[in-house]
């Protein structure tokens, strides 16, 4: 574990939850505000998070994939086709619908991370070039097929847009009971009452957040920890070596560009099953390359790339937060109240982590590389 | 003796012929019928929707005047990817160059006459707003450029980056100061530029512009710039091998930031002619999708500024034409998006092409970029 990345990462984000409790205490208890951060971070974070894990699983085996950003786009589009065609033209109850429109979603990038593995590992295209043509192609199906089922007449939802079945449910795990129990043997004070119902509001989280948490431990435990890890890293270091000692470069590069795909088919699941319930064209805005910034931000792994993707959360949390504080901002820090200028935080702190300030970060050796016998 | 000069002559030309030309035109062919068949699985008429497309774009003068004023900053953004491909760069931040070339531009037309309080002569004031423009997009470029060449962070990630700077700069502006101050404007745009700041039209009664001219001048000037000087020699160099041209004594870091430049310089251009030329203001979201069109028309054209502007024209053509399709056959506009990625795909994969059709490789793969490159 790249201890120095993770704590200046951490430091970052305390950075970021600081500035808002210290503008925000005169209006709101520490806590509550801490806790309602936490929870939009951890909202934003899940797409980037599942996004940067797709990354890792195709980068790690040596196949760059750009194109993480269509297969969310096609994931969110066909997840949500495919829960409202159950709910609305077959009747099925909405939480089944939703359920098999997470599959769709599933499957449909999964498709396209096929499309990619075959351009880039069979037909040895320019990787870079292989995940834009899947980019653009996301771009054009989803937009074409959501005006053309949706808004023309004659078409199968008749040319208005159907009632969505809702988003996933939350799970509630009850830690607020669990504390409220503790708060009553103690006496009922205010201060544990508000732990109670901050904490109880944190880990009511929905599943697609829930599995992103899981993934990122699996992955890691995937990669260092097994057989198939080791073998997918060596096909990403060194493939000549590993083809030497009779590992198939090609096949194992072929299961982690698919398995690449069903992490962010996850992630494009979430935009429209689990955020909102709706589709927007182009809605992943850019949440692909974000998550491709948060990969290399974390030195391809699964703990790093997670840290990061919570460093752009707290951003968006920060950003937000801002707004729901900005008459209590003082004055010498007015800049804050802009969003368009918090909103930047981001994307200016991707660029400076970039350039190496906290140890440089290094790709595996073969990343990008068609492997030729 | 002669004929075998000849044979080879032409076998050098005929090879070529088929690299750059057949392969591109086979993948657009093959683009068209694979498109055919989605508008037919959605239950359209794919004959009706490629005649109505074809009326669209070419049918009338008017349509092809249409046709030239989409072509034209397809051209300059094109040619922007293009250049950067030559250098072994690629530039994805084509959308934020243009996006900070037209409100350069636009803020040069609509402000400079009543800053310096009088009016300037167009001779002047058109050059300013599209030089300054193009100077931004170059700048903004140049960050990017510049962090490749001394600290190694990838372009592909930076560009990213700073469209989403770029956009929300951008946005920020033209939604507080440079916002149309216009009692009944809603809308997130910049005021009309000056009459002096505009591009004139071509010919009277059609919107197509000067713009297109320079856009062609552009491609020539690019076409001089990588095949007819010393520093187009080291773009090239550069980018077809950093290290071999390091050790033949070219400032590859200099190189490298002055490729970006010049390619960023070029969709500024695409930015601010499109402000001088065509709707003389900036509106916020007017750029979007440009920067991927771009990245398809460079690959399309074979990274040559030729193959740019025809991409470009087809590009263009097909756009304007999607109108009057829709028009006619009720077939969503979107799907010229659909037919635009067959046509990338089939380009950047010549290989399905050449399988497809039986066309021998010449046996070398042409390197565009190179991974993350650590």
């Amino acid at each position: 574990m790249d201890w120095k990345r993770f704590g200046f990462i951490l430091i970052i984000i305390a950075v970021l939850f600081g500035a808002v409790v210290l503008v925000g205490s005169v209006k709101q208890h520490p806590i509550i505000i801490i806790a309602s951060m936490l929870a939009t971070t951890i909202g934003v974070a899940t797409p980037l998070t599942l996004g940067a894990l797709s990354g890792i699983f195709c980068e790690r085996s040596g196949v760059v994939n750009i194109g993480i950003e269509g297969m969310m786009l096609t994931a969110a589009f066909f997840g949500w086709l495919g829960a409202i065609y159950m709910n609305t033209i077959l009747g099925v109850s909405p939480l089944p619908s939703l359920l098999i429109g997470v599959v769709i979603a599933i499957l449909s990038s999964v498709l396209m991370s096929l499309l990619h593995a075959v351009l880039s590992i069979t037909f040895k295209v320019d990787q870079i070039i292989g995940g834009t043509v899947i980019n653009i192609l996301a771009v054009g199906i989803t937009g074409f097929l959501n005006r053309q089922l949706f808004f023309e007449k004659g078409s199968i939802f008749g040319g208005n847009v159907p009632h969505a079945p809702g988003t996933l449910p939350i799970i509630h795990i009850p830690v607020q009971e669990g504390i409220q129990a503790i708060c009553n043997a103690t006496g009922n004070s205010e201060g544990c009452q508000i732990v109670a119902n901050a904490l109880g509001k944190l880990f009511d989280q929905q599943p697609i957040a829930i599995t992103a948490i899981v993934l990122v431990i699996v992955t890691h435990f995937v990669l260092f920890k097994t057989r198939w890890g080791l073998r997918t890293r060596a096909v990403g270091e060194h493939p000549r070596a590993a083809d030497t000692l009779g590992i198939s470069v090609e096949r194992m590069r072929y299961w982690n560009v698919l398995i690449g795909g069903l992490m962010a088919g996850l992630a494009g699941a979430y935009f429209t099953l689990e955020s909102v319930p709706s589709f927007e064209p182009i809605m992943t805005n850019g949440r692909g390359f974000i998550s491709l910034a948060a990969m290399i931000f974390g030195n391809w792994t699964p703990f790093g790339a997670w840290a990061a993707s919570l460093v752009f959360g707290a951003a968006q949390a920060l950003q937000i937060n801002m707004q729901v504080f900005r008459d209590v901002i003082p004055a010498n820090l007015a800049f804050l109240q802009n969003s368009y200028v918090v909103g930047l935080t981001p994307y200016i702190l991707t660029m400076i982590i970039l350039t190496g300030i906290i140890g440089k970060t290094i790709p595996p050796a073969a990343d990008g590389q068609p492997y030729e016998k | 003796m002669l004929r075998s000069k000849i044979s080879n002559l032409l076998r050098i030309f005929f090879a070529n012929w088929v690299d750059s030309l057949l392969v591109p035109l086979l993948a657009v062919v093959t683009a068209v019928v694979v498109g055919g068949l989605v508008i037919l699985a959605v239950g359209g008429n794919p004959f009706a929707a490629y005649i109505g497309l074809f009326q669209g774009a070419f049918g009338t003068p008017k349509a092809i005047s249409e046709t030239a004023v989409w072509a034209t900053p397809y051209i300059f953004a094109g040619l922007a990817v293009a250049l950067a491909f030559k250098g072994g760069l690629f530039n994805i931040g084509a959308e934020g160059q243009l996006a900070l070339g037209a409100v350069i531009a636009s803020l040069v037309g609509y402000a400079l006459p009543d800053w310096l309080g009088f009016d300037l002569p167009a001779i002047i004031h058109v050059p300013l707003a599209i030089g300054l423009g193009a100077l931004g997009g170059a700048l903004w470029a140049s960050i990017p450029g510049a962090l490749k060449a001394y600290t190694g962070g990838h372009e592909v990630i930076n560009t990213i980056m700073m469209n989403y700077i770029a956009l929300n700069m951008t946005s920020y502006l033209l939604n507080g100061p440079m916002k149309d101050p216009n009692p009944q404007n809603v809308i997130a745009r910049t005021p009309e530029i000056a009459v002096t700041a505009r591009i004139p039209p071509l010919f009277d009664g059609f919107r197509v512009h000067w713009g297109v001219v320079l856009a062609l001048l552009a491609a020539w000037l690019v076409w001089f710039l990588l095949w007819k000087t010393t520093l187009g020699f080291e773009i090239r160099t550069v980018g077809a091998n950093p290290d071999a041209a390091k050790y033949a004594g070219i400032n590859v870091k200099r190189t490298i930031i002055l490729t970006m430049a010049f390619s960023g310089f070029l969709a500024g251009l695409a930015g601010t002619i499109e402000v001088t030329g065509l709707n003389y203001r900036h509106e916020l979201g007017f750029s979007i999708g440009y920067g991927f069109d771009a990245i398809a028309i460079a690959l399309l054209g074979k990274t040559h500024p030729l193959g740019v502007v025809l991409a470009s024209i087809l590009f263009g053509a097909m756009r304007n034409g999607a109108t009057r399709m829709q028009f006619l056959t009720q077939i969503p506009v979107d799907v010229i998006s659909v037919i635009q990625a067959l046509i990338l795909l089939f380009v950047a994969a010549d290989a399905i092409i050449r399988y497809v059709y039986r066309i021998r490789s010449r046996g070398e793969r042409v390197v565009l970029t190179r991974g993350w490159g650590g």
